[in-house]
This record gives C-alpha cells, structure tokens and sequence, in this order.
C-alpha cells in the first residue's frame, strides 16, 4: 500500500494519530467479536456459574435445528425477493428518469428521500397501510377476494416486510442505476438508432448489458442490506411472527440471545453471519478491484 | 434523446409520476393519519383526507408526550436522536480523517497492521456482535448513557478509506512547499489538508447523519432509561402499547416528526448527499 512520495518522519505522531481510532476497533469490534468466537466453543450452565469447553457442539446443533436451516431459507428467499422488487422497480425509474432531460433533476428530488427514512419506520408506514382492521390496502385486497391479516398468514406477512424493505431501498439503487446510465456512451444509443433499433432493443441489447458492474454491485450491496439493515422493518411490523414465519438469521440471533439468554447458540450464529459478511465483503473488494481496470 | 418519440415520452412522464406517488403514498397516509382525531380510526377505512385535529396531536407530541404508553416527550427524543446523529457523524469524520492522515503521510513500523484492523471493522457490523458487545459496554458502565449509544458504532473502515483515496490525489507539492515553508505536520494537516478536504468531509457528514439517524438495534439494547430514548427507538415503544389503545394519530404524528430532520438534510444537501453516497459505495 502506497504513501505519498514524500513523508513526515516523526516517531510517535502516527500513532498518536491513529489512537482513537484504533482504540475505539479494539475495544468495541475486535474484542467483542473474539469474545463471541470464543463463547462460541463454550456452554454455560443455567445459572451463569460454569462455562465449559463444547468444541463444535454449538456450531453442530445450530445447523442441525431445523428452525435455524428454516431462517436461512426464509432469509436467502427474502434477500431474493427485496433485491429484485427495489432493483427491477429502481432501474425502470432511472430509466425514465435518465430519458426525460428537462425534469431530470425534480423527478430525481422526488425520488430519492426514502433513503432518509429509518427502516423501522419503513415497517410501521407499510404496517399501518396493510392493518387489517382499518388498513387501505386490505379493503382494497377484499375486492378481489383476499382476505388480508399478516397476523395470521406467514406468507402475508413475508409480503408485507418484502414491499416495506424493497420501498426504503429503491431511492438507493435508483441513484446508482441513474449513474450508471449517464455513463454510457451517447455515440452507441444513436449508432443503434440509425441502424433502426427500437428503444426497448437498445436497451436489452446495448444499455442493459453495459450496466452489468452497477447491477453486480448493486445485488451484493443489496444482499448485504435485507440481511443485516432489516431488523428494524421486521421488529416494527411482525416480530418475526407469526409464528416463525419472518424470522430472519439477524432477528434469530437477536432473539435467542436478548429474549432467549441462549449465549452459546446465540454466538455460535454470530459466528456464521460473520463468515457471510466476511465472504460479501470479499466479493464486493473484488469487484471494486475490477472495476478500476474496466 | 436519440429521436422524438411523442407517445413514449408521454408514458415516460406517466410511470414516473405513478412512481413519485407510490413512493410517497405511505408517508401520505401516515401524515392524514396524524391530522385527525382518535376516533377516526375506530372502524371503518383510515381517512384520506386531512382531518382538523393537526395542531392539538403535534402539541401534545412534543409537549408532553404519551404519558400512557410511557414514552418521553417527542422533542425529548428528537433531541437525543439529534446528539446520537451528530455525535456519530463528527466522532467517525473525525477519528478517521486523523487515522488516513497517519497512513497516507507517515511511513512508521506497524503500518500494514493498523491498517487491516481498521478495515476488518467492515467485517463486524454491530447486528453480528450484539451480545459480546453489549457485555463490554455494560461492563465500561456505559449503559444508558451518550458514550454507549454512540462509542460502538463510531469507528468507520468506510470513511478512512475515502480520506485516504482522497489524500492520495492531493498535490505533492502542497505538502512539499508547506514543509519548505517551515510548517510541521500539524500545521499542514490544519491549514491546508483540512480545507481541501471540505467538499468530502460535507458530503460524508450528511450519509453519516442519516446512518446515525437511523440506528435502531443498538439503542434498543442499551438504552432502558427513556430519558435516552431516540426518536426511532420511541416509535416502537408506543406501538408496544397500541394494542390496547390504537391512539394512531399519536404513532403516525411521531413517525412523522422522525422523518422530518434526516429527509430534510436529504432534500437540502441533496448534491452533497449523492456524492457521498456514490464515494462511500455503503
């Protein structure tokens, strides 16, 4: 890793420099996350006295309960889900947004402020619109014959934290797409109009493919996003309710461990989102390597 | 535009508007909500229209709050969340312009290591290390209190990285002719590293605003005091409670007033917002 050509020398105002820092990823990243990898190996008996040495007994439970593999799928099926609503719907903006030259920039305003908006606010707005005593959306649902109560029905419920998450994330991917569009070469559109092509073959054929490194950093930013930024949506909303049918892999650690005082399994989980964080993060430095040489 | 296509211009302008609509529909509704009085909801459909009730919720919110559901007055909670934001925002600009200033214009033993233990921090997001962390902040007696809320998710990977590619492309001579000039380190960093670098430091100020804003995890485990209830965190709490009393234009009025402050900084420092959304790339 480079410096600048020229550098200070002064033996201790570095890491003077770098104390706060440093301290505060000691104190607060490091030895938190040492201490869940270590209670990981650990069981600790009901009154918190002895704590022994299990070895992979955490790990192997973990994986071998079935109401964990059930949040893995649930998770891997929402993070699908919210990914393609919020890009599909993004991308058709910015695609309009990026043809209409005059408004581009007001249509732009009203579009992107969902980002300001906390996720357990995104859930409590949605929840409130899908409230199946007085909710809009139910009686508008009644007309064609659905009844709606997410309270009852797991898979009402997953529709409901799908469009709450999708909705705060479309201001994000929408910014990124309009970027990637303004950046594709004018010269290419116009050779394809001249050679007849409608605008929706451009598109597929010429503009769609050129977008593929946002599309490809946008799907893992946004994986990273239903995994871990959604706990406020699914606490304010469902609980991971009902029954266990929201329960995703973040509120599953948060509830075996706050309300279920289960450290062991609890840290053991951790340990695995920590591992799926580490692999995103990989793949995400990866790309951004790439990209610099495109 | 390549050629002049009325008809498809015209359906353009049309999924944009329907798009601008349901976008903000939800906040629309939660706001009519806000504006009428309880009774309103008892059956029925949720109004749509403007109720008259506007004023006398939004005093009551800010004034003293809902004693019922136990949660502090509103202003009380915008003002906690505001110092959360704002400690959260200043403390990661601050430790992490320091921090690339270090690795970018000194070469010292050790480099390479301070290096990869700030960028793993990318790796530990506080949602995988919610119990040992909470155990060391309980452990430091910070529960209930601004360090707690703020400390632990103060370091930043993302932000040391953005001064340092930043740093990387300030002129050589800056730091050449100021040293000629007889200035130290400290004094280039203040007179010449810190006002180049303002543009980056606003743009990141407003992403980290809005994260501080927004955190919502963290104080739900930390704070149990609702003297420190954040705005965010209060909404929930009153909606624990409206299972027995559905007071929704209390709920929709404090949602509201917890969106006011980060959109507003969206809407106003819209530029610097999307330069520092598309360098922080999280």
């Amino acid at each position: 890793m480079q410096t600048k050509r020229s550098t200070y020398q002064n033996r201790w105002l570095p890491f003077f420099l770098l104390a706060p820092q440093l301290i505060i990823t000691l104190v607060f990243f490091i030895w938190p996350a040492s201490q869940a990898v270590k209670s990981s190996f650990e069981r600790t008996d009901a009154f918190g006295f002895n704590t022994t040495f299990v070895g992979l007994a955490n790990y192997t439970r973990v994986l071998a309960d079935p109401s964990y593999l059930n949040a893995l799928g649930r998770t891997a099926i929402f993070s699908v889900s919210v990914t393609l609503l919020s890009m599909s719907l993004a991308l058709l903006m910015a695609v309009c947004v990026n043809r209409v030259l005059k408004s581009a920039k007001f249509y732009t305003t009203l579009l992107v402020w969902p980002y300001a908006v906390a996720p357990v606010v995104a859930g409590v707005l949605w929840w409130f619109l899908f409230n199946p005593t007085i909710g809009l959306l139910p009686h508008l649902l009644d007309w064609f014959g659905i009844h709606w109560n997410h309270r009852v029905s797991g898979s009402q419920a997953m529709i409901l934290i799908t469009i709450a998450a999708a909705w705060k994330q479309i201001s994000y991917n929408f910014l990124f797409f309009l970027a990637g569009l303004q950046s594709v070469p004018h010269s290419l559109i116009e050779a394809a109009a001249i050679d007849g092509a409608t605008p929706f073959k451009r598109f597929w054929s010429i503009v769609f493919p050129l977008l593929s490194p946002t599309t490809f950093f946008l799907l893992i930013i946004n994986i990273n996003y239903v995994m871990f930024d959604t706990f406020g949506v699914i606490d304010a909303t469902t609980g991971g309710g009902p029954g266990q049918a929201t329960m995703t892999l973040v509120y599953k650690v948060y509830t075996d461990g706050v309300a279920g005082l289960n450290i062991g399994s609890s840290s053991a989980q951790s340990v695995l989102l920590m591992a799926i964080v580490i692999v995103l993060t990989f793949i995400q430095f990866r790309y951004v390597e790439r990209r610099v040489n495109y | 535009m390549v050629e002049n296509r009325p008809f498809l211009n015209i359906l353009t302008h049309l999924v944009l508007i329907l798009g601008v609509l349901v976008v903000a529909f939800p906040v629309y509704v939660a706001f009519i909500a806000s504006t009428h009085e309880p009774g309103a909801f008892v059956r029925g459909v949720m109004p749509l229209l403007p109720g008259e009730n506007m004023w006398a919720t939004y005093s009551q919110m800010l004034g003293s709050g809902w004693q019922v559901a136990g949660a502090p007055p509103v202003w009380l909670m915008l003002a906690n969340s505001t110092i959360m934001a704002l400690t959260i925002a200043i403390g990661k600009i601050a430790i992490s312009i320091l921090s690339a200033f270090a690795i970018v214009y000194f070469r010292f033993p050790f480099r390479m290591l301070a290096f990869w233990i700030i960028f793993i921090t990318l790796m530990l997001p506080v949602e995988v290390r919610i119990i040992p962390t909470y155990a060391v902040v309980a452990d430091l007696g910070m529960l209930n209190s601004y360090a707690g809320l703020t400390l632990p998710l103060i370091a930043s990977a993302t932000a040391t990285f953005l001064f340092r590619q930043f740093f990387m492309t300030v002129p050589e001579e800056l730091m050449e002719a100021s040293r000629v000039d007889g200035a130290g380190p400290m004094k280039f960093f203040k007179d010449i590293l810190l006002p180049v670098s303002i543009t980056n430091i606003a743009a990141l100020f407003v992403i980290m605003f809005i994260y501080g804003w927004v955190q919502y995890l963290w104080p739900l485990l930390v704070t149990t005091d609702e003297d420190f209830y954040t705005i965010v965190l209060g909404i929930k709490r009153l909606m624990a409670s409206s299972d027995r009393v559905p007071a929704w234009n209390l709920i929709m009025a404090t949602v509201t007033l917890a969106m006011v402050p980060p959109v507003l900084v969206v809407l106003l420092m819209q530029k610097l917002f999307v330069k520092g959304l598309t360098e922080t790339e999280k």
